[in-house]
């Protein structure tokens, strides 16, 4: 178990990077703590498969180091960094049993074999694999044979950290509730620094305590899954996360008070900014949009039912945005007004939220 | 580790490439420079050989013919090999696995043992010493290759595919011929680059069923090397001209080579 | 993959099944026809029954050429299997190299099978050869013409340079055709190359090297141009396989029936052979 830090890391497959582009990861540098359970979210192409490689080893950083509990380990090898890693498709030894499976990890090691015995029976009985230990792992189900490459990462007691890329992608979507459960539960268990990649918002809020969300290379915000709801510090978090995403609105900052078509929001930040310009963006997610007596005018476009809620798309002038209505709740007919809840409206500048700095 | 392991296919293509060397350079001696003794590289260079085959039409006309055959049998098999290759691939049909069998069991006949009865066979048909002979011949052990090839690149679709296609309004044929085989472009590629190289490369049938006219290219140098004696020149040459049509094909299909070469079922 | 049973499917393979037949059936009859008859020309035709069989069956020089047959295809299969295999393994994986490693090793699978022949006399001529020269500048007395050695050796050299190529191409698509993500595994697990070798690379490689072994097999069995051409069976009847054997009496005695009767045994040999390899390599895979 070990706390990671990364120091000014960049990587990128060009031999000779000579533009921007060419990153696939931009500078970052964080620190994540021991036990701790963390997701890396973002779009495909984000780069937070080649983060996850650095910190494995199968890949060696351009620049900057990787160091675990403050030794650094930037030129080891997988094997030597004593990592378990996950896979997209799950990675089973065909011809071995589960139980050589979970074994092999050991064995390479030139572990005793009553050593092995008792760690492959102990990961076993986690996993509820006891029954299937004599079962060639060929036979299993997908999400048998993900239990598989999991109980590979558990089976020695003193890995650094387990990291998931995408595991859930080709299972069965009711499955993938339960082997979700199912890891959590694990990490409450047994308290290993746990790195969970992964495209899906779900995914991420539910099994992590701290979500690093990346885009383009970098990463755009860290933080709980509460923080990424209310306090997006970019307009991609704000997209990205929650269904539907934030709405973002052009906007204007005179004298620390903005305005959005002329009529003044009440904001939380927008009092940081000094100075006077004229491109900034408003952010209110969907959720903290209500109907008001009195406010920014709106045309109902359209009224679509999601279950417990219903989502209102509105019009002001050539600017649509949505808001979340909650089941039971009386939707005006033809013309009316929004207001935006003061406590959750931010602005941004550039994308970045205005005085988080970045 | 890396530079090591470099040095095996080194090595390997070295080798492979000795004989071939031996061959070009012997094309390029003079007779006299050839039974005058070893030398490792042609200390006369001589285009003779290569001019006298191609001013010599029972020369030229075999490689006329050989690839006639050839392109002829390379044709019919996938042809054929294609709607019967879908038809195992997606259907499960009376006698089917039996039939299978049966067609890939030809693959394992010793081409000498067809000799004699094809000769006889094909002379009772009158198609002895034409092109179609040798290429029909061919079909024995080409057409169950292309499609057992073919039923694995094809069993790699999903049968959606077809499903969609048909939902779509596409009649079958207009699926197969539209939709289907560009997507198993690759499958056909090297299934035509097993056929060809079979057939081209296959002489005990193809020498048994030609005479004169439709006489291939290697039955001419055999013929060559046994009656006028010690032209050893000229046989390097006409060898050496053998290898380009291999290598013209090598060449087109290099990048299906990889994968093809699973034959689409790994 | 479920398949939908229908047995209008049989007019998609009616051509192949046509074409098949006619020329796998009519031969065929042929051959048992004479195998089973007795002439003295002119079809002029006797029921032999049996005789031709047993004839065979008791020959020593059937005997004789099934033994050399059967070494020359273990021997082949000993050396191209493994050495096939070690060659890919070692092959590059991406870059220029790996299209110019496939070019050039996919050569000799094209070229026509007496020219290979042809290409390893010149090779192998004691006087002029390359070959035949360096074994005998290094004190070897090397003369394949003469020495029953030195023409298995030479034919075992000219297989192993023409169909080894075959073996790697097979073994070589197996290999790049398994996704990355096991060899990370395996690093991750601790596995040295032995151990990924052994557990993830030789399983995926089953499927490629049942069908590499089998077609060696079969092929190897079957050798007639090649060793014609560089040895014409010689010296003696030292390297006279089956298939030299069977066009020497079928074509060059014309002993049609001895021929016949010999041509199924030696298509039954291949038959039951290949499908003992068949099912030796894959009984793994189905329990």
């Amino acid at each position: 178990m070990a706390k990671i830090s990364l120091e000014h890391l960049r990587h990128s497959y060009w031999p000779e990077p000579r533009q921007e582009a060419h990153w696939a990861l931009k500078k970052m540098s964080l620190e994540w703590s021991d036990g701790g359970a963390y997701a890396l979210l973002g779009p495909s192409g984000c780069g937070k498969t080649t983060l996850l490689n650095l910190i494995s080893g199968l890949l060696r950083p351009t620049e900057g180091r990787i160091l675990f509990d403050g030794s650094d380990i930037t030129s080891t090898t997988p094997e030597q960094r004593n990592i378990a890693q996950v896979f997209q498709f799950p990675v089973i030894y065909d011809t071995m049993t589960v139980y050589d499976n979970l074994a092999f990890p050991l064995r390479n090691r030139a572990v005793a074999e009553g050593a092995v015995d008792a760690r492959v029976r102990a990961v076993a009985e986690m996993l509820d694999l006891t029954r299937a230990l004599e079962n060639r792992a060929s036979g299993l189900t997908a999400d048998g044979k993900q239990k598989i490459s999991l109980g590979r990462g558990l089976v020695r007691e003193d890995v650094n950290v387990i990291m998931f890329d995408e595991p859930l992608t080709v299972i069965d979507p009711h499955l993938k509730w339960q082997l979700r459960s199912k890891l959590k539960e694990l990490h409450r268990r047994i308290r290993r620094t746990m790195i969970y990649v992964t495209h899906d918002q779900t995914e991420a809020l539910t099994f992590a305590d701290q979500v690093v969300v990346m885009n383009d290379g970098q990463i755009v915000q860290i933080g709980t899954p509460v923080d990424l709801f209310e306090r997006p510090r970019h307009t991609f978090v704000g997209h990205f996360i929650g269904s539907p995403g934030m709405n973002v609105l052009p906007c204007e900052i005179r004298g620390g008070q903005a305005s959005f078509a002329g009529l003044p929001i009440e904001t939380v930040n927008a009092g940081l900014y000094r100075g006077a310009a004229t491109s900034f963006e408003l952010g209110v997610r969907p959720e903290f949009v209500n109907f008001a007596p009195a406010g920014i005018p709106v045309d109902i476009v359209r009224v679509s039912d999601a279950g417990r809620f219903r989502i209102v798309e509105v019009r002001h002038r050539d600017r649509s945005l949505k808001l979340l209505v909650p089941e039971g709740q009386e939707i005006p007919t033809g013309a009316s007004h929004v207001r935006f809840d003061p406590a959750h409206t931010q602005v941004y500048e550039d994308g970045w939220m205005v005085g988080a700095g970045s | 580790m890396k530079r090591w392991t470099a040095l095996v296919p080194t090595f390997y293509i070295v080798f492979l490439l000795l004989p071939i060397y031996w061959l070009l350079n012997m094309s390029f001696k003079t007779t006299n420079e050839i039974l005058g003794g070893f030398s490792l590289y042609p200390h006369e260079f001589t285009f003779a050989n290569y001019m006298t085959i191609f001013n010599d039409p029972t020369w030229y006309m075999g490689y006329v013919n050989s690839l006639s055959y050839v392109v002829i049998n390379t044709a019919l098999s996938v042809t054929v090999a294609l709607p019967a290759a879908y038809a195992f691939s997606r259907y499960r049909f009376l006698g089917d696995k039996h039939l299978f069998f049966w067609l890939l069991s030809n693959r394992m006949a010793p081409p000498a043992v067809f000799a004699l009865p094809f000769f006889q066979l094909y002379s009772a048909v009158g198609l002895f010493d034409t092109p179609i002979a040798v290429a029909l011949a061919h079909t024995l052990f080409n057409i169950p290759l292309a499609v057992w090839i073919l039923e694995g690149f094809m069993s790699g679709v999903p049968k959606e595919l077809d499903e969609t296609a048909y939902v779509d309004g596409h009649s079958f044929w207009s699926f197969f011929l539209k939709i289907f085989l560009p997507t198993i472009a690759a499958g056909i590629g090297v299934a035509c680059f097993f056929c060809f190289m079979f057939s081209w490369v296959e002489l005990l049938l193809a020498k048994t069923l030609t005479a004169v006219d439709a006489k291939p290219i290697a039955a001419t140098m055999t013929r060559t090397a046994s009656t006028s004696g010690y032209e050893l020149g000229l046989l390097a040459a006409a060898g050496s001209l053998t290898l380009i049509p291999g290598a013209v094909v090598i060449y087109f299909v290099r990048n299906y080579i990889a994968k093809g070469f699973a034959l689409g079922r790994v | 993959m479920t398949k939908t049973v229908n047995n209008k499917a049989w007019v998609f393979v009616l051509p192949v099944f046509v074409m098949v037949a006619f020329n796998a059936i009519i031969p065929l009859m042929t051959v048992v026809n004479f195998s089973v008859q007795e002439t003295f020309g002119d079809n002029v035709f006797f029921w032999a029954g049996v005789t031709w069989f047993e004839q065979v069956l008791r020959s020593d020089r059937f005997h004789a050429a099934l033994g050399r047959q059967v070494a020359f295809s273990a021997i082949v299969l000993a050396i191209e299997i493994p050495l096939g295999l070690a060659i890919a393994l070692a092959m590059p994986r991406k870059g220029i190299g790996v299209s110019i490693c496939l070019v050039l090793m996919a050569l000799p699978l094209l070229i026509p099978w007496n020219v290979v022949g042809a290409m390893w006399n010149i090779l192998a001529l004691p006087d002029i050869g390359l070959l035949g020269k360096a074994i005998n500048a290094l004190g070897i007395e090397y003369n394949y013409t003469r020495q029953p050695y030195a023409a298995w050796f030479t034919m075992v050299l000219m297989d192993v340079w023409h169909w080894t190529s075959l073996v790697v191409l097979l073994c070589y698509a197996g290999l790049v055709s398994i996704p990355d993500a096991y060899y990370q595994a395996a690093k991750v697990d601790g596995a040295r190359a032995w151990a990924v070798f052994r557990y993830i690379q030789l399983p995926k490689l089953r499927h490629v090297l049942t069908i590499a072994i089998l077609l060696r097999f079969m092929d190897s069995f079957m050798i007639y141009t090649e060793a014609v051409v560089l040895t014409g069976g010689g010296p003696g009847n030292a390297t006279t396989f089956l298939s030299i054997d069977l066009v020497k009496t079928a074509l060059g005695q014309f002993d049609l029936g001895p021929a016949a009767a010999m041509s199924i045994v030696y298509f039954l040999i291949i038959l039951f052979l290949s499908w003992l390899f068949y099912t030796l390599m894959m009984r793994n895979v189905e329990s």
